[in-house]
C-alpha cells in the first residue's frame, strides 16, 4: 500500500520537474536573446536616435521616420483588419448556419494564417500596387498586413463570441429582443474584451513583419515623414533588416540596427502589454 | 377545458422535430388563462421541447421544424404574418438555470423594457419597483439597485429573471425547471409567487419533481419519451390517474 502511493509521488514529482523544466527552458532562451539585444542595443537609445532622421547615409542619426511609418502603417492595417475581422467573426459565430459555404470559409481562413508573409507580399504588389494602383505607398503595404492580419482578428474573435454563455443570447431573445438587439446588447460587451486582445496580438505581429511590406511600401530611406497615404514610409523591421544586411558598412551601424531591434521589441512588447491592461480593465468593468 | 375558463395557449396535433428525429408526437394540450399548467416526465421526455415550442424559442436551434399548431389566444404562433419578437414579449420565459445578464439589478429589470423602446427613465423605475415587488424580490435588493446581479444569491437570481420577464407586461409565463439550480427555501418562496402569479397570468411549469407539480398546478400534462400520456386536473391525476404509466410515474416506481 505504502510502495503505491510512494510510486504514485515520484511519478507526480518527476512530472512537474519536466514541466518546469520545459518552461524554464522557453523563459531562458526569451530572457537571453532580450538580454544580447539590450546590451547590444541600450547605448544607442537615446533621445535623438528616437527623435531625428537617420544621417551620413544610415550609418548615424535616428529612426524617427522608421517609427512614425511602423505606427502609421499599422493604423491602416487595423482600419482594415479589426472592422472586417469582427464583422465577419460575427457572421460566422451568430448568423452563419453549419453549411458548405461557412466550412469553405473557415477552411480558408485557416490555410490563410498559414500562408507565408512574402506570398501575403507578391499578392499585395499585384493587387494594390499594380491592379488598384495604390502605388507602392501606406496605402499598399497597410492594406496588404492588413490581409496578413485578418485570420488572426477573425479567429480571436470568434473565440471570444463562442465564450460568452449561449443564455446571455437566449435570455434577450425571451425578452423579445431581436437578434441584432440581443448580439449588440448582450453578447458584444462581454465578448469585446477578448477581440480586442486578439486584435491587438495579431495588430503587434504585423507591425513586426518584413516581407509583405518590403514591395508594397516601405522605403530603403526617407529623410521625411510620409504625408499622405500615397507616400511611401520607412519602417523599424525593413530598416533593421537593411541595416544588418544591405549597409555599406554594416559592422559600423551594429550599434544601431541592435537599437532599432530593440525599439522594435518595445513596440511589439508594449502592445502586448496593452492587450493584457485593456482584457483586464474591461474584464473588471463587466465582471464576468 | 371546464366551464368558466378560457383557453389561452393550445397545442393542436403538434409534432416537432431536431433534424428527422421526432421528439414530439401529436401533443395537444389547452392551458387555461391564469391558471398554472405543469408538465412532468423522465428526464428527455419532451417536456423542455415542449415549453420551448409555446414561445418559439426552439427557432434558435438549427435544424428543427414544428407541424401543427399552437395557438396563443385561438391564433397559430407558426403563421407566417406572426411577429416572433412580439411572441416572446408577450409570452415570457424563465429557464432552468438563473440567467441574469452580467449588469446592476436595475438595468437587468430594466433590459426587456429598453429593447422593446421604451426610454423614459421615470416610467421604466416605475416598472422596474413593481416588478420587482411582484416577484417578491423587492424588499432584499432596493437598497443596492445598483449592484452587480452577479452577487446575489441563486434564488434571488431566479427571482429577478421573474421580475425581468414581468417587465415587459407578458400574459404567459414558461417555467422551464425554474427551482432545479436552487436550494429548498428559495424554491418555497418561487412556488408561492408561481401561485401569485396566476392571478394575472397564465402560468405553464415544467417540473421533474412532481411534489411540487402537485402544489403549485391546476392541471398537470405527464409526458413520456415524446407522447402526451395523461393531461388532467392535477388533483385527479395525483389521486386517480387513468393510465398506468402515469400511476407508476408519480408513485416513484421509474423515473
Amino acid at each position: 500500500m505504502t510502495m503505491k502511493i510512494k510510486k504514485k509521488d515520484v511519478a507526480q514529482a518527476l512530472g512537474f520537474f519536466l514541466l518546469r523544466l520545459c518552461l524554464g527552458l522557453v523563459l531562458f532562451i526569451l530572457i537571453l536573446f532580450l538580454y544580447d539585444i539590450i546590451r547590444k542595443g541600450a547605448g544607442s537609445l537615446t533621445w535623438e536616435f528616437l527623435t531625428k532622421p537617420p544621417r551620413r547615409g544610415m550609418s548615424e542619426g535616428g529612426i524617427f521616420p522608421a517609427i512614425m511609418g511602423t505606427f502609421l502603417v499599422t493604423i491602416v492595417t487595423a482600419l482594415l483588419a479589426v472592422p472586417l475581422g469582427i464583422a465577419a467573426a460575427i457572421y460566422l459565430n451568430e448568423y452563419a448556419r453549419k453549411s458548405r459555404l461557412t466550412r469553405l470559409i473557415r477552411l480558408s481562413l485557416r490555410n490563410l494564417s498559414g500562408v507565408p508573409s512574402i506570398v501575403f507580399g507578391l499578392f499585395g504588389v499585384i493587387l494594390f500596387v499594380n491592379i488598384l494602383k495604390f502605388g507602392t505607398s501606406i496605402l499598399s503595404a497597410g492594406l496588404t498586413l492588413g490581409l496578413l492580419t485578418l485570420p488572426w482578428t477573425v479567429t480571436a474573435s470568434e473565440e471570444a463570441l463562442k465564450n460568452v454563455p449561449n443564455s446571455f443570447r437566449e435570455g434577450a431573445l425571451a425578452l423579445g429582443a431581436t437578434k441584432w438587439q440581443s448580439i449588440r446588447t448582450n453578447v458584444l460587451p462581454y465578448a469585446l474584451p477578448g477581440m480586442l486582445t486578439g486584435t491587438i496580438l495579431g495588430l503587434a505581429r504585423a507591425a513586426g513583419e518584413t516581407a509583405p511590406i518590403m514591395f508594397t511600401g516601405a522605403a530603403f530611406y526617407l529623410p521625411f515623414l510620409p504625408r499622405s497615404l500615397k507616400d511611401q514610409f520607412m519602417a523599424l523591421p525593413y530598416h533593421l533588416y537593411i541595416m544588418a544586411t544591405q549597409h555599406h558598412a554594416i559592422e559600423t551601424v551594429r550599434p544601431l540596427a541592435y537599437g532599432t531591434a530593440l525599439v522594435l521589441i518595445m513596440l511589439v512588447l508594449g502592445m502586448n502589454m496593452a492587450a493584457v491592461i485593456i482584457r483586464h480593465r474591461l474584464r473588471r468593468k463587466s465582471r464576468m | 377545458m371546464e366551464t368558466g375558463m378560457k383557453a389561452k395557449i393550445e397545442a393542436v396535433h403538434l409534432n416537432f422535430y431536431y433534424g428527422a428525429k421526432l421528439a414530439l408526437k401529436d401533443i395537444n394540450i389547452v392551458c387555461a388563462e391564469k391558471r398554472v399548467t405543469a408538465i412532468i416526465g423522465p428526464s428527455g421526455c419532451g417536456k423542455s421541447t415542449f415549453i420551448r415550442t409555446l414561445n418559439r424559442m426552439n427557432d434558435v436551434i438549427p435544424a428543427t421544424r414544428a407541424e401543427g399548431q399552437v395557438r396563443l389566444d385561438g391564433h397559430n404562433i407558426f403563421a407566417p404574418e406572426v411577429d416572433v419578437v412580439e411572441l416572446r414579449r408577450l409570452v415570457g420565459m424563465v429557464f432552468q438555470k438563473p440567467n441574469p445578464f452580467p449588469k446592476s439589478i436595475y438595468d437587468n429589470v430594466a433590459y426587456g423594457l429598453r429593447i422593446n423602446g421604451r426610454h423614459n427613465e421615470r416610467m421604466i423605475e416605475e416598472r422596474i419597483v413593481q416588478s420587482l415587488r411582484s416577484a417578491a424580490l423587492w424588499d432584499e435588493v432596493k437598497d443596492r439597485l445598483n449592484e452587480n446581479a452577479f452577487a446575489l444569491s441563486g434564488g434571488q437570481q431566479q427571482r429577478l429573471c421573474i421580475a425581468r420577464a414581468l417587465a415587459v407586461e407578458p400574459e404567459v409565463i414558461l417555467f422551464d425547471e425554474p427551482c432545479s439550480a436552487i436550494d429548498p427555501i428559495a424554491t418555497a418562496k418561487i412556488e408561492d409567487l408561481i401561485q401569485k402569479l396566476k392571478e394575472r397570468y397564465t402560468v405553464v411549469i415544467v417540473t421533474h419533481n412532481m411534489q411540487q407539480a402537485a402544489r403549485v398546478s391546476d392541471f398537470t400534462a405527464f409526458m413520456m419519451m415524446g407522447e402526451l400520456v395523461e393531461f388532467g386536473r392535477t388533483d385527479k391525476i395525483f389521486t386517480i390517474p387513468e393510465n398506468k404509466l402515469t400511476e407508476e410515474y408519480i408513485t416513484g416506481r421509474f423515473g
